[in-house]
């Protein structure tokens, strides 16, 4: 039964990657990728991976999708189906592509037994971090260093997105992302959903420390209220040379960073966190993040500001 | 999870969404089209990630959490990439418009003069 349920699923989310790659248009491919980023969402809930569904759903299908529905709606229609390569060259590359697909498919039929884990040592080491999440322990403690540097990626692809605006619009505001007259329903949705919206992420950040959850699943899920909000028009998106949003957006990486430093101090080690008292540390840091992984994710929807010249 | 059989099936579609993100990514001409296909390509090998992760399940625990929190970090600077890689496009079709339009007027200017 369950495995008819994963064929299913398997079959579905390859059906939609082939609707992505054969749109005629941009728009209908992006529609296709937001579907798909749900299905492959399902497909991480199977394979028991709940912290990654919960990534896939809300940054993977919604937060990129809405990235790529706006590019869609600025692009030319015939940037959809046009193809540079001729007939000879497409044949090439589906020998390619098929080669490709028998080589990792017989990889991963192929792999050794027993598989190789690091799930024991995670395990071993739960009770001194005070989390109950192993998935949040490798992020924040074990694994802490790639957290500090993906915070970094997204800050630092934010600067890059913002220094693509002209010169007469910097640390003006980006244009806002809506409809110049927002349906009724919308409006009532953004009323309506961002104080549930918000109390979810909430929690997810809280209890992201014993159960699946944690500050990238709850900043995107407060992204998505801001970015509800902006769109139903009821209020402007912020100037990037207000203060305060400079100093949201650099809570995050500048809270993380100082702990690693301290952690020379009290635990002899970058990024060591002090015995006994890892938990409260570990809470902070997430509590940071999640207001810049949330304000961040944000901002990079919205784009380079722009002056008058832009609608 | 019905043991190896499910494990099979979500492989080969990981392999399967890479072919086909790889296919877009060299056929299709469009650069908004090859964002896209680069996404399909990505998610692919981590739904392969995904079945490793799976396979690894021990101590209690539904998978490996190494590879699993490995692939959060992956989605979130997947998403940094492609956000950059469309202002980039959408910069650049702007900056096309604008030389166009520059070039009609020198083109229009130039007609009057004629005359």
């Amino acid at each position: 039964m369950s495995g008819a349920l994963d064929a299913g699923i398997a079959a579905l989310l390859l059906g939609v990657a082939f609707r992505v790659l054969l749109a005629r248009d941009p728009l209908g491919a992006v529609i296709g990728f937001v579907a798909l980023g749900l299905v492959i969402a399902l497909a991480w809930v199977r394979l028991a991976a709940v912290d990654v569904a919960l990534t896939e759903a809300a940054i993977g299908g919604g937060v990129t999708g809405l990235v790529m529905v706006r590019a869609a709606a600025r692009l030319p229609k015939r940037e959809g189906a046009r193809q540079t390569a001729d007939r000879g060259t497409n044949w090439i590359a589906a020998g390619l592509c098929v080669l490709v697909f028998i080589g990792l498919s017989a990889v991963v039929l192929g792999l050794p037994e027993p598989a190789p884990t690091l799930a024991p040592e995670a395990a071993a080491h739960l009770p001194g971090t005070g989390l109950g999440n192993p998935v949040t322990a490798v992020l924040l403690v074990y694994r802490a260093l790639d957290t500090l540097l993906e915070v970094v990626v997204l800050l630092l692809a934010l600067i890059a997105i913002w220094s693509l605006s002209a010169d007469a619009s910097w640390r003006g505001a980006p244009p806002p992302p809506g409809p110049r007259q927002p349906t009724e329903a919308l409006v009532f949705l953004a009323r309506v959903l961002p104080p549930v919206g918000v109390l979810v992420a909430i929690y997810l950040f809280w209890a992201g420390a014993d159960v699946p959850g944690g500050a990238f699943q709850g900043g995107a899920v407060l992204a998505a209220m801001g970015l509800l909000v902006l769109l139903a028009g009821l209020c402007a998106p912020p100037r990037i040379g207000d203060r305060g949003l400079r100093l949201l957006v650099l809570a995050g990486p500048v809270v993380f960073l100082a702990v690693g430093m301290l952690g020379w101090a009290v635990a002899g080690a970058f990024l060591g966190y002090p015995e006994g008292a890892a938990k409260p540390v570990i809470i902070a840091v997430e509590a940071a993040l999640t207001l810049s992984i949330a304000v961040m994710l944000a901002l990079l929807v919205l784009g380079p500001p722009a002056g008058a010249r832009q609608p | 999870m019905s043991g190896s059989f499910s494990l099979s099936v979500f492989g080969l579609a990981g392999a399967g969404l890479v072919a086909i993100g790889l296919f877009g990514l060299i056929v299709q001409g469009a650069a908004f089209r090859k964002i896209l296909a680069f996404n399909l390509l990505g998610g692919g090998i981590f739904l392969l990630m995904g079945v490793i992760a799976r396979r690894g399940a021990a101590a209690g625990f539904g998978g490996d959490p190494v590879p699993q929190a490995l692939v959060i970090t992956g989605i979130v600077v997947a998403f940094s990439a492609t956000a950059l890689a469309v202002a980039l496009l959408l910069r650049l079709q702007d900056a096309g418009e604008q030389n166009s339009a520059a070039v009609d007027d020198r083109d229009r200017a130039a007609r009057q003069g004629d005359a």
